[in-house]
Parts: structure tokens; sequence; C-alpha cells
């Protein structure tokens, strides 16, 4: 009864002192919508980093070469210093249960395909059957490179549906069979189209919004590529891809352990690293923990800051109200009732300012995840907290305020000017 | 004791600073005895302790020695805690300013008293309306102190002094504030009470004029009654 008295009375004090109330609200208001917004703004970042690394597959393990130092200098790299198909073979012996395929790829750089008017920009991949099986492609015409084209180095390519589009008017059968002239460093090369896939825009790429200009992937099988580069089979980087349900963390430093026991003992100043997407999710939450840490840290010296903001208001309202008090106290108020009123008032405060200030954050993080490009949430959880917070802090910073004002002397505070 | 006693005071004393070198007695051993139904004043100039014995009647204050027996209540007994609660039974308070809550209705300023005893809220509502309508506020019930007059707001705060049928009004100053004309009618309006509703008021004053209004006069000086005498009370 006298709790809705005093929450009803907290209102009219804040609805005469406006602007003094929003100024005492606000370091409350900042604080909570600081934490709230950027809280967003994390989970917006881990959604867009989730998304990234979802393209490399849940059971991929990349392994590669990497300098033992890093210092200024940089070391060239030698023949010995790639990982070889001796060292793939081998591999693949050892953990030949767990291990489903290699994927493996090699760039031969960008090239235009023309013909007449018409022409597509393309980045040739050699590429074997493993990298296909992992890319999740979506084949819309034809077929996929086979291990048989694989091992008759067969000059065929896949193309994506945007260079049917540029070459063939987006005609899917129209280039199935056909042969196409790519252009690269001055020398035309050959390959008849197998198979057409559907191109899936990647978080890698950087092209333009232009169409005609994009520059998508033509597959051609890895030893051809192998061939037209004329170096000799090796690799900076493999991707290894695992069978469903292994523990892939654990075969991932098996692996890179077992190629750098046996094959790079004695290479001074190079070994083999990796990592699988596991590995990697595990540290990004490691690092946005830290983060949310870190920004919870702000969050909190903010609140704190906010409410010391309370504390010297309530101190303020008090001095003001000591006739009040004492009048209370005159007409039977306990220093108990004296006390709740004063902290309910601090309580409506901070109240009021979180939840202000959670409208406030969830308003920013929407602007800023939208403009991210990538959708945020703030968590129930986070915004329970937040309110729950508030009232805590109102208990906190109004408890010394109030019970000052409860401890006054009746006759001292009649008097009171 | 009689059982028609409301006040009685035996050898208060009051000292301020005490065991300090500075050390004061503003009050000399006061004996004094208020009857039911009694409309008492105390004057004196000031300095004379009067505000020191109102505090002490008002349980505001402890005295230092002495017994003081309110309504049947051993107060000086009575622990820290229960003052506030006996405060809020046994004395309505009305003040030289009024001392109205701000921001509240005159409704809500009368039944705080009621609610600080945790009356329930049908019960405290119509209790305050009947003393609205007592003094002649009921129109004005919802109005704020700031919307209201001096006269007005001393009614409000006579109103509220009544609310949780105290066994004493005490009045201190009650129209110090107020022009003569208003004042007249808050001295007709405490005529009414204590004639009609057989309210028992202490009117502290230092105008002799008012205090002749009353039955019994209690002079104070330098802390001690210096004469007790009847007053030539008016009839309304």
């Amino acid at each position: 009864m006298l709790l809705i008295e005093n929450i009803l009375l907290a209102l009219a004090g804040l609805k005469a002192n406006k602007m003094r109330s929003f100024l005492t609200m606000l370091g409350i208001i900042i604080g909570i919508a600081s934490v709230i917004s950027i809280m967003m703004v994390g989970d917006s970042m881990k959604n867009k980093m989730m998304e990234s690394y979802s393209d490399i597959g849940a059971n991929t393990i990349s392994l590669g070469v990497s300098q033992k130092v890093y210092d200024e200098t940089e070391v060239k790299m030698t023949a010995k210093d790639y990982i070889t198909p001796e060292m793939m073979e081998s591999l693949m012996g050892r953990y030949k249960e767990k291990i489903e395929a290699v994927s493996l790829s090699k760039s031969t750089g960008s090239g235009k395909a023309e013909d007449h008017k018409k022409y597509a920009n393309v980045n040739i991949m050699g590429v074997n059957t493993g990298f296909l099986d992992s890319k999740n492609l979506t084949i819309l015409a034809g077929k996929t490179l086979t291990k048989k084209d694989q091992a008759d180095a067969r000059r065929i390519a896949m193309v994506s549906d945007k260079f049917v589009n540029n070459m063939y008017d987006g005609d899917i059968n129209k280039a199935l069979g056909k042969s196409v002239d790519i252009l690269k460093d001055g020398k035309y090369a050959t390959y008849t189209i197998i198979g057409v896939y559907k191109y899936v825009v990647s978080s890698y790429d950087f092209n333009s919004g232009n169409e005609k200009e994009l520059a998508t992937d033509l597959y051609i099988p890895l030893k051809v590529a192998i061939t037209q580069s004329k170096e000799a089979e090796q690799y900076l980087n493999i991707d290894v891809i695992g069978k469903a349900g292994i523990d892939s963390q654990l075969l991932s430093t098996q692996m890179m352990e077992y190629l750098n026991t046996k094959f790079f003992q004695k290479n001074e100043k190079f070994e083999i690293t990796s990592f699988s997407m596991e590995a990697m999710l595990q540290q990004m939450s490691q690092t946005m923990s830290t983060v949310k840490l870190a920004i919870a840290g702000i969050g909190a010296i903010s609140l704190l800051v906010g409410g010391i903001g309370v504390m010297n208001i309530m101190m303020v309202s008090i001095t003001e109200r000591t006739r009040e008090i004492g009048t209370r106290k005159a007409l039977g108020a306990t220093n108990g009732s004296i006390r709740l009123q004063f902290i309910m008032e601090a309580i409506v405060i901070c109240l009021i300012g979180g939840i202000i200030g959670v409208i406030l954050g969830i308003g920013i993080g929407t602007i800023i995840t939208k403009i991210m490009g990538y959708l945020g949430h703030a968590s129930v959880l986070s915004v329970t907290a937040s309110v729950l917070f508030s009232i805590v802090f109102g208990v906190f910073f109004g408890y010394y305020p109030a019970n000052k004002a409860a401890k006054l002397n009746p006759i001292d505070a009649l008097r009171y000017e | 004791m009689k059982d028609d006693i409301i006040i009685d005071l035996k050898q208060i004393l009051k000292k301020y600073y005490i065991g300090k070198p500075n050390e004061l007695e503003i009050l000399h051993g006061i004996d004094l005895c208020v009857k039911e139904g009694e409309f008492l004043s105390i004057v004196g100039a000031s300095g004379s302790g009067k505000t020191t014995l109102m505090n002490i009647i008002g349980i505001l204050d402890r005295p230092t020695e002495g017994e003081y027996i309110l309504d049947g209540i051993d107060v000086c007994a009575a622990k820290d805690s229960e003052l506030s609660h006996i405060r809020n039974q046994k004395i309505g308070f009305v003040f030289q300013t009024y001392n109205l809550i701000a921001r509240t209705s005159a409704l809500k300023n009368v039944e705080l008293p009621m609610l600080y005893a945790g009356k329930e809220r049908a019960g405290r509502i119509k209790k305050a309306e009947e003393l609205l309508d007592l003094v002649g506020m009921q129109e004005r019930k919802n109005h704020l102190p700031d919307e209201l007059s001096g006269g007005q707001k001393q009614r409000v705060a006579i109103a509220r002094a009544l609310s949780n049928n105290p066994a004493i009004l005490l009045a201190d100053e009650p129209t110090g504030a107020l022009d003569s004309k208003t004042g007249r009618m808050i001295m007709d309006l405490f005529h009414e009470l204590n004639k009609n509703n057989g309210i028992t008021i202490v009117l502290i004053t230092h105008s002799e004029e008012l205090a002749e209004e009353t039955d019994r006069i209690i002079t104070l000086k330098d802390g001690e009654i210096m004469s007790e005498r009847k007053g030539n009370r008016i009839c309304c």
C-alpha cells in the first residue's frame, strides 16, 4: 500500500522536475544504452564471422606452410618448403579412416573468355574432386568434374551461371558442350564446358555491382592447371575434409604434428600449422567474450558514474525536502517508511532511466547492425539483466541518502529553512 | 489520576548540551495537566521555552527528567521506535507554515497519517473526505497546496491533523502566517471543533489576544510556568 503511494509520489516528483530528472537519468541511460547497443553489434559481428567461416565447411581442416619465426625479413621459399603430393599421400595413408578427401586447388590467375563482342571475366582454378565436393556447389546443368576427368587431364571446364549470362545470354543448355577460348597472359586456351554451377556470393569477393565485369571461378581439372603452370605439383596450403563425426580439432593437431615430425623436422625456417573450423569458432567465441567483458567494464563504469549522479541528486532532493521529512515524521512516519520512500524514488529514477536506456540501446544497435549488414539481437537475458541492474543500482545508490533522510531529527527537520 | 486527563506532565526538565561547559536548562520542572475537551493556550515570549515544551508535548523530543503520561501511555518509557506510532495515533500537529506535502492533493495530504497508520484505502478516502467536509474544504479536495490560499492550506492541515482521531490537536502559532481576517476564521474553526466535536486543543502562541479566547492560559517565562488563569472564552 505504502509502496504504491511511494511510487506515485516519486513519479510526481520526477514530473515536477523534468529537466533535473532527465539529467539525473542520463548517466544510467547512456550506460545501459551503450551496453545494449554494443551487445547487438557484437552479436552482428559474430553472425558475420560465422557466415564467413561457414564457407569453409565445418569439418574442414586447413594445413599450411608458415614461417617459424616472424620478423621483418621475408624468408624465400624453396621447393622443399612446400607440401608435396608425397606428403599428402603419406598423410592420407596414416589417417585414412578419418579423412574423407583432400581439397586441392591451384589458381592460375584471371583470364577473359571472348566470343565476338561478348566476354566474361574468370578466375581460372585448377581443382580436384575433393575441392568440388567440399564446395557444395549447386549444379544447374551438365555434370561435375570426375576423378577420371582429373586423371585424363581433359581440357574441360565448369562455369558459373553468371558466366553463361554474359556469354550465352543466360541459355544454360546452349552453353553445355561449347568450346570456349580463354585469354590469359596473351595466350588462348580452349576448354569444353561440361557443367554450369550456381554462383554464390562469397564473403571474400569484392566485386563491384556490375555483373558484366564480374569475375567468377572457372573450374578445370587440377592436373591441367599444373601442366599449364609448368611448375612442380606443390602447395602452400591444403584443405583436408574430415569424415562426418570426427573430432576435427584433434585430427587437426594430429595431422600437423605428423607432417612436422615426418617432413619438416629438419626445416629450420618453415613448419606446418593447422586450424580447424571448430578451433576457429572456439577462438572467435573466446575473443568475443573478451570483447564483451571489456564492454561490460565500460558499461559498468558509466553506470557507476550514473549511479553516483543519482546519489548526488538524491542528497540534493533530501536537503530540499528536509521540512517535508520533518512533517512526515511529525505525522507518524517511522524511519523505515521515510527510508523506503527515498529508496523507492531512487529506484524509480534508475528504473525509468534503465528502460529508456534499453529502448535507446536497441534503437542505436538496430541502426548500426543495419549499416553493418548483419542482424544482431539483444538477448532477453541482457535486457532483463539491464532492468534488474537498474533496480539494484537504485537500491544501492539510494540507500545512503535515504538512510540519511530517515535519521533526520524531526525537530531540526521541521525548523529547517 | 482521573480518567479525563489527556496530558499529564510532572516535573518536566529539559537540558541541552548535558555534561558540556555550555549546558543549558530550558525547562525547570513543568507541571501541567490538560483535561479532555479543554482548549488550552500556552503563551510566552520567545526564549521562554514554549517551543521546547511543545516539542515535548508532541513527543518530538524527550524530557531530560520528569514524567509524561499521554492519554494513559507513559511516553518516557516508550522506545524510540514506538514514538512515531504514538505520534501518529495521539497527536495532531498544526504548524504555522501549514507544512502540507507539496505536489500532493489536499485529499492525499489528509490521507497521509492514515497511510502511516496502515489504514486501508477506501477507509482513508472516506475519512479524509469527511474531514475536508468538516473544515469546509470538500470542494477543493483535489487541489494541490500551491493552488490554495493560506487559510485554505491551514484548513487542510487541520483536517490532516484530525485524521487519526488524535487525543489532542497541537497547534503551533496556527494563525501566525495569516492575515487577521483569515486568522479569525481559523480560530473560529478551532472553537467549533472544540465545542461541537469535543476535540482537545493545545494552542501555542505569543499573542495574548488569541490566548484570551481559550479556556485556560498558561504563561511561560524563562522555562517556568509564571501564571495560570482562566481565559474569557468567547462564544461563536
